[in-house]
């Protein structure tokens, strides 16, 4: 403890400063922008692909990796609202296809004008988030158990409500084959529904970093009880957040009809899974009240990444889900050393 | 102790700011309270004491809308008044630092003194599209922190979970001091600090005593309260043992009487 220095507090900043190791400056830089990690790690992704097959970064590629990435980034916008109040939605996907479903039998078999059949189909999508968000709030069962069986009910809905059959998109109207259309920059397609879905982005990450109500989703997700006592109504904003949520994935599910050409009760099996990966390659931590929308984006954006890159290079297409499962296990071990910063 | 101006023979004259008759809570088989009845008068500092255990935590948060009594009364400035939830006693004017600190750690220091009452900006931007006025607030903030005298918070910026216990401490003395415009509870606020730092707290409850605001003060610092006490309410097993001053016992009596010991036979005010 030789620090020859002046003034008491010279030496002070002095010790301050020699504790700072390049390792704990990582730290606290990750800890203070959660989105940093997933932004370099697609930065390398995409820069390695090129490497390996340039093709991976001309627009065409590019635009096709946008509109394949557009869906699982619509619903893991849900996922994130959810999964800050450390909570989990299991039922991310079957709400999404019973949304889409409903909304695309209405058009298409019973007649109903476009507009309507797809505000009912937002509709439902809104009472089964709150669906959810009445059993997690009002009967207090976790949201793993509850999204687990809403999983299971909506699944079974949308296949009886539709039959199992799909419906082709020449049968449906246009409004809802709207999200698939686009227009080009270049040869950079852009379709409405990545519109839509970047809207999503913005409108929701506005209100989670602008609004008292996205303050509240963090301090709920940190600790309930804690902002029960500061005065934020817990219940009320977590039964918010599962009504949000419901919608979005409404929202996903007529995007779902213009990217796939067709509304399919089969579609999407893996959005629970990709949606939750997405979110937590994003830096999003799964004990709540961590993270954000921009990781979220970036996480969906780095699946998808690897699923192109990976077969334009020509690898087995395995390959990927060993790839993404690498990677979902690093983010949370990221996650835990990032949480055990201390300045 | 010039501002003491409760002596036990007044209080019969004046108007309690916040009362409560008959509170009783149970947890399952246990009994939290057991009829507690509490007045705080205007600008005094009643000071609550007793064993582990003894119902003080759970007596204010009865006060606080934190736990809803299965029993009893409250009365704000004379009205009766139920409190369904914090936020309405919050909204009543009343401030509450709980045991537990009630502090959001991912939140910066700004964001957990003003949470549950966020400010919006002016105009359009905050009337319509409900954005945050975050530059105000966190200004604000300092301002609350720099008032009661906290050196060792160098970054309002910083998230709670990166303070030490006592700076925690701190940030929800100074969230309560900042806001409390009827009364201010304070649950052991000076347990996790230091010597200054809890010489600030007891002159800042000297001081929000000066500005005419009532404080409950729970503490299990003997001297603390003796200094800075109007009065003692004592609390043994859930029920009140007895309401005394620092004048009309002493600190040993008052341990007695708080521990059961002695009783209290005469001097009880109400
Ligand atoms: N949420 C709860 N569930 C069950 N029992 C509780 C709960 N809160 C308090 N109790 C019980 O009520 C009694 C009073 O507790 P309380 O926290 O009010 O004590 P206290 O006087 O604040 O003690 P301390 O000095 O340790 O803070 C204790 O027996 C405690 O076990
Ligand atoms: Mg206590």
């Amino acid at each position: 403890m030789t620090v020859q220095s002046a003034t008491p507090g010279a030496a002070a900043k002095e010790l301050a400063r020699r504790e700072h190791t390049t390792s704990q400056r990582i730290q606290h830089l990750l800890h203070q922008h959660p989105a940093l990690s997933p932004a370099i790690i697609l930065l390398l992704t995409v820069v390695c692909f090129t490497i390996v097959n340039s093709r991976f970064s001309n627009p065409a590629a590019l635009s096709l990796l946008v509109q394949q990435t557009a869906v699982v980034a619509a619903l893991a916008v849900g996922q994130t609202l959810i999964i800050l109040t450390a909570g989990i939605d299991l039922s991310v996907g079957a709400i999404a296809i019973l949304s889409m479903m409903v909304t695309a039998t209405l058009a298409a078999e019973n007649g109903w004008p476009a507009g309507l059949a797809l505000a009912a189909g937002l509709v439902l999508g809104l009472a089964a988030g709150v669906l959810n968000g009445l059993l997690v709030t009002r009967i207090g069962l976790p949201p793993f158990i509850v999204t687990l069986g809403t999983l299971s009910i909506f699944t079974a809905l949308a296949l009886l409500y539709s039959g199992g059959q799909s419906i082709q998109n020449n049968r449906l109207p246009a409004l809802l084959n709207w999200t698939g259309e686009g227009f080009a920059i270049g040869r950079f397609r852009v379709t409405t529904g990545v519109l839509i879905v970047i809207g999503l982005y913005v409108v929701v990450g506005f209100a989670l970093s602008q609004t008292s109500w996205g303050r509240h989703v963090y301090a709920v997700g940190d600790d309930p009880e804690a902002a029960r006592l500061s005065g934020v109504r817990s219940r009320r904003v977590l039964f918010s957040v599962y009504a949000v949520a419901g919608l979005i994935y409404g929202i996903a599910g007529w995007t779902l009809i213009g990217r796939a050409g067709a509304a399919s009760p089969n579609a999407i099996v893996d959005a629970n899974l990709e949606s939750i990966t997405a979110v937590v390659i994003g830096g999003t931590s799964l004990f709540g009240g961590r993270g954000g929308l921009l990781g979220t984006l970036l996480g969906a954006l780095i699946v998808q990444a690897f699923t192109i890159g990976l077969s334009l290079a020509g690898v087995d297409a395995q390959y990927r889900l060993l790839a993404v499962g690498v990677l979902v296990i690093v983010a949370v071990s990221v996650d835990q050393w990032i949480r055990k910063v201390r300045s | 102790m010039t501002a003491t101006i409760n002596q036990p023979g007044d209080t019969a004259l004046q108007v309690p700011i916040l009362s409560a008759r008959g509170l009783v809570k149970t947890f399952g088989r246990v009994i939290g309270l057991d009829g507690v009845d509490l007045d705080l008068f205007p600008g005094e500092v009643l000071a609550v004491i007793g064993d582990n255990g003894a119902g003080k935590s759970t007596l204010i948060k009865c006060l606080t809308g934190a736990l809803i009594p299965d029993a009893g009364q409250l009365t704000l400035e004379q009205a009766p008044i139920t409190f369904r939830g914090p936020q309405d006693a919050r909204a009543a004017g009343i401030e509450t630092v709980y045991q537990t600190l009630a502090v959001a750690p991912a939140l910066d220091i700004a964001s957990n003194l003003y949470l549950g009452r966020e400010e919006r900006r002016p105009g359009l931007l905050g009337n319509v599209f409900r954005m945050l006025d975050h530059r105000g607030m966190r200004d604000r903030a300092a301002a609350a922190v720099r008032e009661l005298g906290i050196q060792t918070i160098q970054n309002i910026q910083q998230t709670v979970e990166t303070l030490s216990g006592g700076q925690r401490q701190a940030v929800a003395v100074a969230r309560a001091a900042a806001f409390g415009s009827k009364v201010v509870v304070l649950d052991e606020p000076t347990a996790a600090l230091g010597v200054k730092e809890s010489n600030q707290v007891l002159d800042m409850i000297k001081g929000l005593r000066e500005r005419g605001l009532p404080v409950i003060l729970i503490s299990h610092n003997m001297p603390h309260v003796w200094e800075v006490a109007d009065r003692i309410h004592i609390q043994r097993l859930g029920r009140c043992a007895g309401v005394i001053t620092p004048d009309s016992h002493t600190m040993t009596e008052g341990v007695a009487i708080m521990t059961g010991a002695a009783n209290l036979e005469d001097n009880t005010s109400t």
